[in-house]
């Protein structure tokens, strides 16, 4: 697979080690020289010298028979015209825009690129699902977190414990998915009772999230 | 009735991004010909280009930033102008205006040529002053020679 990274630094060196160590063969295009001459040392990849956001230089990355490109530069403009110019031009199937700027991610979908990231976002969504709660093992955001799935252990001193799930007062927003009892995966009825050491598998809304985890827990921190 | 319908047409709200030399020559122009202005720049200082007899109003912050293009009321606007020195920044902008905010006439300013056809097909009008410029030493200095060929 030939993969086109626009870019540069911890990122950029991360994911270029990572796809080389896969076998994939990347390409690097920046617009610093002295950088360029770096990573050339440094990563077994090739490099072009030059800026990213225009035709031409893309075309010498050999865009057009690349199957990735991915746009990882400190200027939200930058990396919106880097997917847009693959995409219209080159035919590139899959983009990928880093966003600085939070507020940029809608925007950046309304405008036809196919994968935004922000790491702002990832981040701090990330921070705050973990300090809030010390009792979900697992849990991450589907489709930008418009759905939140989460992995609740049950402990003995939760109200829910030996209640049958019909029974169990659940915002409607919120379904348990799920449910893995001793390694196995169980999947739940209503008259499904719920053990000590279950976890549940919680899909909810993220408005309903902490009226789900207080229905589990019996008590909001 | 037709004066006043002539008066509202002639009332146009008009975005202008980036206060450089020719964002600050086009709001003076347009102010002049009393349409109603917006000046975004993120540098306050850029603002000193804007003579005396400029009416409209300046805004200081990033327009990258939703927040600026919305306090300057986008979703009323009828024109906006994307004129800051970077092509990305300027066919960005134009796209929320054009995709998000539905904005009638939109025009961004890109140095570079080869960016005009890709934003063309997205249907983004694109002002290039290299071409224009090239085009128009063209005609002064083979003038002549293509008169005679019509």
């Amino acid at each position: 697979m030939n993969i086109i990274i626009v870019g540069g630094g911890k990122q950029l060196h991360f994911l270029t080690k990572s796809f080389v160590s896969k076998g994939y063969n990347v390409t690097i295009i920046n617009h610093d020289a002295e950088y360029c001459k770096k990573l050339a040392r440094m990563h077994q990849a090739n490099i072009v010298h030059g800026d990213g956001t225009k035709p031409y230089i893309l075309e010498d990355a050999g865009a057009s028979y690349s199957e990735m490109v991915i746009a990882l530069t400190k200027e939200d403009p930058h990396n919106l015209v880097i997917c847009q110019i693959a995409e219209k031009m080159f035919k590139v199937k899959k983009t990928f825009a880093m966003v600085n700027d939070p507020m940029n991610i809608e925007i950046f979908k309304k405008l036809g690129v196919g994968n935004v990231i922000c790491t702002a976002d990832i981040i701090s969504s990330f921070i705050e699902q973990k300090i809030s709660i010390d009792d979900i093992t697992n849990l991450f955001p589907i489709e930008e977190g418009k759905v939140a799935a989460m992995e609740i252990e049950i402990n003995s001193d939760f109200p829910i414990i030996d209640t049958k799930l019909k029974d169990i007062e659940f915002p409607r927003d919120a379904t348990i998915g799920c449910i893995i009892r001793g390694g196995q995966a169980v999947i739940p009825r209503g008259d499904t009772i719920v053990e000590e050491d279950d976890k549940l598998i919680i899909l909810c809304l993220p408005k309903v999230q902490s009226e789900v985890l207080k229905t589990i827990r019996g008590r909001t921190d | 009735m037709k004066a006043m319908e002539n008066n509202q047409a002639r009332d146009e709200y008009i975005i202008i991004v980036g206060c450089g030399r020719l964002g600050s020559h086009l709001a003076r122009l347009l102010s002049k010909a009393r349409k109603s202005v917006v000046v975004i720049d993120k540098n306050e200082y850029a603002f000193h280009r804007l003579s005396e007899d400029y009416s409209g109003f300046t805004i200081e912050a990033d327009a990258i930033e939703i927040d600026t293009l919305l306090r300057a009321k986008i979703h009323k606007a009828d024109v906006v102008v994307a004129t800051t020195n970077d092509d990305n920044t300027n066919v960005m902008i134009a796209q929320v205006a054009k995709t998000i905010y539905h904005v009638p006439k939109v025009v961004a300013r890109l140095f570079e040529p080869s960016r005009q056809l890709v934003y063309e097909e997205l249907g983004i009008e694109t002002l290039c002053p290299t071409i224009l410029s090239a085009e128009a030493l063209k005609n002064y200095i083979m003038g002549k020679e293509t008169e005679e060929l019509e």
